[in-house]
């Protein structure tokens, strides 16, 4: 069962339209309950880390998602999904975030353009299923003002140059994390979903 | 690296898809999920939905076919058009929307800008400027309309650029009132004047006519973004047709 947690975040319809047309019918988690009881859990997210953190505490997710992560269970992070794994980001004077992936979230470099805003490349750093029928140097759509650095590099999976190189997909074990948007990324980011929930459904004992 | 996003933009009225010359003279060009749809197949990265329509009725009709588009189109949607309180923003936001542009309501009520960023994200608020020539004037200077271009504001676009985005605005959608409709190429000078002023996106707009009028707008106006309606609606150049030119003259495009 494919799970999109629903903390109000405002990608939340593209997200489930995008798993919808792969075929599948997406369950919203509001709950702990809902994020525990999930197959395959998605964590959308767009605009503010802080304000992300601050509704999954509100609603007493952020401890289910981080027991959920913790468990080794299929989980997708997309764009603030994956920056609240982190230890603490640089956003908004600075906030603890899950501390899931040990590193930080910084403020891209003030000589570019911010946010990133539009299509870029990624740049495949491993092989694995979450890229099938994906072309190395794909384009995604990317949006954001922030970018994480993982204290373990080897977690980077895929690399994007915007003035610097920023990691822009993550994984660790059944825990894959996008900076882009695969659900505003045409083909190619439906391919992440299908490919993301095909794990999922391949994972199950 | 970063591409260069070409935007096809559709004036929708009652849910019909129209454009007209210099914001007059309107005519029709298709149904807007249909044409999205096509967009979205031939390859445009990104689209944008201005609302012509000004009745609430009207309204209900553009939230309706956001829903449609964004189940069948995967890619950032930007709508526009009338929005002038959060409740209509986060109305369109959730019917799929990605990006909010706001013109009059923003320049009557600039809290809005900062309103919208803190609400739902500074990547969300677009701020489009339709900024006419000052004629007479020693020194080059655009003016800020509103109302569609009907009325002059006091605003100087440059200045009104930089606080939009001190205020919050992730990008600005910069139309220049004096080339719109006129296919005769965008306003690079006031596109370069307004990229080099602030550190957001600039998404140029107004003129388009040929390929080459969009080469010069990234290139010469320095903008990160072309939009155009015209130049594609009527089929005379095709989305693939426009990104392999600007492809062979340099400028880096997503395939």
């Amino acid at each position: 069962m494919v799970s999109i947690v629903d903390y109000g975040a405002g990608n939340l319809r593209s997200v489930i339209n995008a798993v919808v047309k792969l075929g599948y019918q997406p369950k919203l988690a509001v709950t702990a309950e809902d994020v525990l009881e999930a197959g395959a859990l998605i964590l959308p997210g767009v605009g503010a880390a802080a304000h992300t953190m601050h509704s999954l505490k509100r609603l007493g997710l952020d401890s289910a998602i981080s027991r959920y992560i913790a468990e080794g269970r299929p989980f997708l992070g997309i764009c603030i999904g994956l920056q609240v794994l982190f230890s603490s980001t640089e956003e908004g004077g600075g906030h603890d975030c899950l501390g899931i992936v040990p590193g930080v979230v910084k403020r891209l470099p003030d000589n570019l353009k911010i946010p990133h805003m539009g299509w870029n490349q990624v740049k495949q750093k491993i092989e694995h299923p979450i890229f099938n029928g994906v072309p190395d140097g794909a384009n995604f759509y990317f949006v954001h003002s922030y970018y994480v650095e993982p204290d373990d590099r080897a977690l980077v999976a895929g690399e994007t140059e915007y003035g610097i190189t920023i990691c822009s997909v993550l994984i660790r074990d059944n825990l894959v994390a996008t900076q882009f948007h695969p659900e505003k990324s045409g083909e190619a980011g439906l391919k992440i979903y299908d490919n993301f929930i095909r794990m999922a459904q391949q994972d199950k004992p | 690296m970063l591409t260069k996003r070409i935007i096809p933009c559709l004036d929708v009225k009652d849910g019909r898809v129209v454009k007209g010359k210099s914001f007059i003279n309107l005519r029709d060009a298709g149904d807007p999920v249909a044409l999205a749809k096509t967009y979205y197949e031939e390859g445009a990265d990104e689209l944008v939905f201005l609302d012509i329509t000004a009745t609430p009725e009207g309204r209900d009709t553009m939230v309706g076919v956001v829903e449609r588009i964004s189940q069948e189109v995967f890619m950032p949607l930007t709508v526009g058009g009338g929005l002038r309180k959060i409740d209509d923003m986060r109305r369109m936001l959730l019917a799929g929307a990605d990006k909010i542009s706001i013109n009059t309501a923003a320049v009557l009520n600039p809290g809005l800008i900062r309103e919208g960023a803190d609400r739902f994200g500074s990547q969300c608020i677009v701020v489009a400027i339709d900024a006419r020539r000052v004629k007479g004037d020693s020194q080059l200077r655009w003016q800020v309309y509103t109302h569609s271009g009907q009325k002059p504001s006091d605003l100087d676009a440059i200045e009104w650029a930089k606080e939009a985005v001190a205020l919050g605005a992730g990008e600005l959608l910069l139309t220049s009132m004096d080339a719109d409709g006129h296919r005769a190429g965008y306003d690079n000078e006031l596109n370069r004047a307004i990229s080099e002023a602030v550190g957001v996106p600039v998404i140029a707009s107004g003129g388009a006519g040929i390929p080459e009028d969009l080469y010069q707008a990234l290139v010469s106006g320095r903008a990160d973004a072309v939009l155009a309606a015209s130049i594609f609606h009527y089929e005379e150049y095709s989305i693939d047709n426009i990104k392999s030119y600007l492809e062979r003259r340099g400028i880096p495009i997503r395939r």
